[in-house]
């Protein structure tokens, strides 16, 4: 096991009229290849802004992120973004074959890979369908698909749950489970959900709550491949009422800070 | 309340909306007829098809069409030419589509590069504000001061109409696409060209559109305005000079005329629309609304 991402002491400053605004402060996470981490912490921590930060979307105002690249043919990093970042504009497959397109990959090869990937989420039969012909649940369907389509080292992945209905998020859960276990790629998963975290992650960072920084954190002991039968066991429980109890005054205190 | 199936109300009001609109009509005839309207102001609707009928088998709303064969066949391509430019119909829809593409061409251009830069937006915003809330048909006189009273400052003063609208409503379009559509299109590799044709042009083209179905109002409005004034053929030419010889039939019938332009024109780039933007959701529900409900009184 290597070292896959490495953030030392990031810290994101927004000027405001008020003075500055610490979005995160002196944040540090090392992730190893091929785990899945999960990041929690109550909103407005700046959870979202350290996974853009990851992403090369925002720079940070001080600190260092690096991604350690392996492959030289596949692309370094991707996020999935929650389901309303598809676009709306291109039908199912040519959202999914969007990483492929930029990436020049030629448009048989792209399609054959794409929709390899719907028939993995169960949407072959809406390959040719507008988003706005989908459910909430289908386009985040599209949306993971994306990303695994264009087979990047890493993923990150931003509270890609976090609008669906408890059912559905389920479902999704259980897909997403299936198909990471399949591919073991490094995974930094940002969630407000410590249930979603145990089920789903080897590893939970907590983070405090605005301006984010490090916590703590919890190795998550459960073997895989895991199926969601896990959340009804007593050890589960334990592990996520743990958890609680040292999120509990850090959301207090982030709803202290919004009122 | 009695229960009400869908298909019910939809074809009770398509019957309305074409009944109504003819008894309306039927009653016009009707009031002219007993003389409770005055028929030098307000010709019957028989008056108006008629004078519509005689304009167009004259050659004045449609230009003398029977010569075009024999003058095509002659090869006298001028003389064809000028057949086209005696028709009223023919005159007005080249000023309007000539000025309409003279604007609304480069005010996309513009449009999209003030929605990306915002150096250009900052500086030009005052500027385009500025003359946007001008009426355009107010700079008629200095457009015919430049361009002379020929049929340059006619399609000029079209096109300078249609390209504020087109600009600034590109403008809003590219500003108004979700950041998180840029983001997805950065992290997935996108070069500027590749965001500009995947990301931003498309997530822009409902509201450009916008833009072109006003642009295109507008254009009818202006172009009517300036043939008013400043011109010796055109709908409004006609218009006018129906007026100024009290020959109110045609002056309705030329009405006519502007009104299946205007509805041709918006159907037209509706269907435009439909095929360039196969995305939009675009069901035919018949929408609820308050007359449906038990407090209304039908």
């Amino acid at each position: 096991m290597s070292v896959k991402i490495k953030a030392t002491n990031v810290t994101k400053v927004y000027p405001s009229r008020s003075g500055p605004v610490y979005a995160i402060s002196n944040f540090s996470l090392e992730v190893q290849e091929g785990e899945f981490v999960c990041l929690v912490g109550p909103s407005g921590c700046g959870k979202s802004t350290f996974l853009r930060i990851l992403g090369g979307l925002v720079a940070p105002s001080s600190g260092e992120v690096v991604l350690i690249p392996g492959k030289a043919d596949a692309p370094l990093q991707n996020i999935v973004f929650q389901e309303y970042a598809i676009f709306p504009w291109k039908t199912v497959i040519d959202n999914v074959a969007f990483g492929m397109e930029m990436r020049g990959v030629p448009r048989p090869l792209r399609q054959e890979i794409a929709l390899d990937w719907l028939r993995k989420v169960g949407l072959v039969k809406f390959a040719d369908c507008y988003p706005y012909q989908l459910s909430g649940g289908m386009k985040q369907r599209v949306s993971i698909a994306r990303a695994f389509a264009n087979n990047p080292e890493i993923m990150l992945m931003d509270e890609p749950l976090g609008a669906l209905d408890a059912q559905t998020r389920v479902v999704l859960q259980r897909e997403l489970l299936r198909l990471w276990e399949a591919s073991r790629k490094t995974v930094v998963y940002v969630t407000h959900s410590i249930e979603e975290a145990v089920l789903l992650g080897d590893r939970v960072v907590l983070m405090t709550a605005h301006p984010g920084t490090n916590k703590a954190e919890f190795p998550v002991p459960f073997s895989r491949p895991r199926e969601f039968a896990l959340t009804s066991t007593p050890e589960f429980g334990r592990l996520t009422y743990a958890i609680w109890q040292d999120l509990q005054g850090e959301v207090e205190r982030a709803m202290e800070q919004q009122q | 309340m009695k229960p009400i199936s869908n298909l019910d109300t939809e074809t009770r009001d398509r019957i309305l909306s074409v009944a109504f609109p003819i008894f309306l009509l039927a009653l016009w005839e009707m009031a002219v007829r007993v003389a409770w309207l005055d028929a030098r102001f307000f010709p019957p609707p028989s008056a108006v098809v008629a004078a519509l009928g005689k304009l167009i088998a004259r050659g004045d709303l449609l230009g003398k069409l029977w010569l075009l064969p024999g003058l095509v066949s002659a090869g006298d391509w001028s003389g064809a030419q000028k057949v086209i430019e005696e028709g009223h119909l023919w005159v007005s829809l080249f000023r309007i589509l000539g000025g309409f593409l003279l604007g609304a061409v480069p005010g996309v251009l513009l449009g999209v590069l003030m929605g990306m830069n915002r150096t250009l937006r900052v500086s030009l915003d005052p500027v385009v504000s500025a003359v946007y809330v001008l009426p355009k048909i107010a700079i008629l006189p200095l457009v015919m001061l430049i361009f002379g009273i020929g049929e340059v400052s006619k399609i000029m003063i079209v096109g300078i109409a249609s390209f504020f609208l087109v600009l600034i409503n590109t403008t809003a379009g590219v500003r108004d696409i979700e950041p998180v559509f840029l983001e997805a299109g950065q992290n997935y590799g996108a070069n500027q060209w590749q965001m500009f044709w995947h990301v931003i042009i498309p997530g822009a083209l409902p509201i450009i559109f916008a833009g072109l179905r006003l642009s295109l109002g507008t254009a009818l409005i202006v172009i009517i305005a300036a043939e008013f004034v400043a011109a010796q053929y055109g709908l409004g030419y006609l218009v006018w000079f129906s007026w100024q010889t009290l020959l109110t039939e045609n002056m309705f019938a030329g009405l006519v005329v502007i009104m299946i332009l205007g509805a041709a024109s918006t159907i037209g780039l509706q269907a435009i629309e439909r095929r360039l933007i196969p995305w939009r959701r675009d069901d035919h529900q018949v929408p609820a609304d308050v007359s449906d409900t038990r407090y209304s009184g039908a």
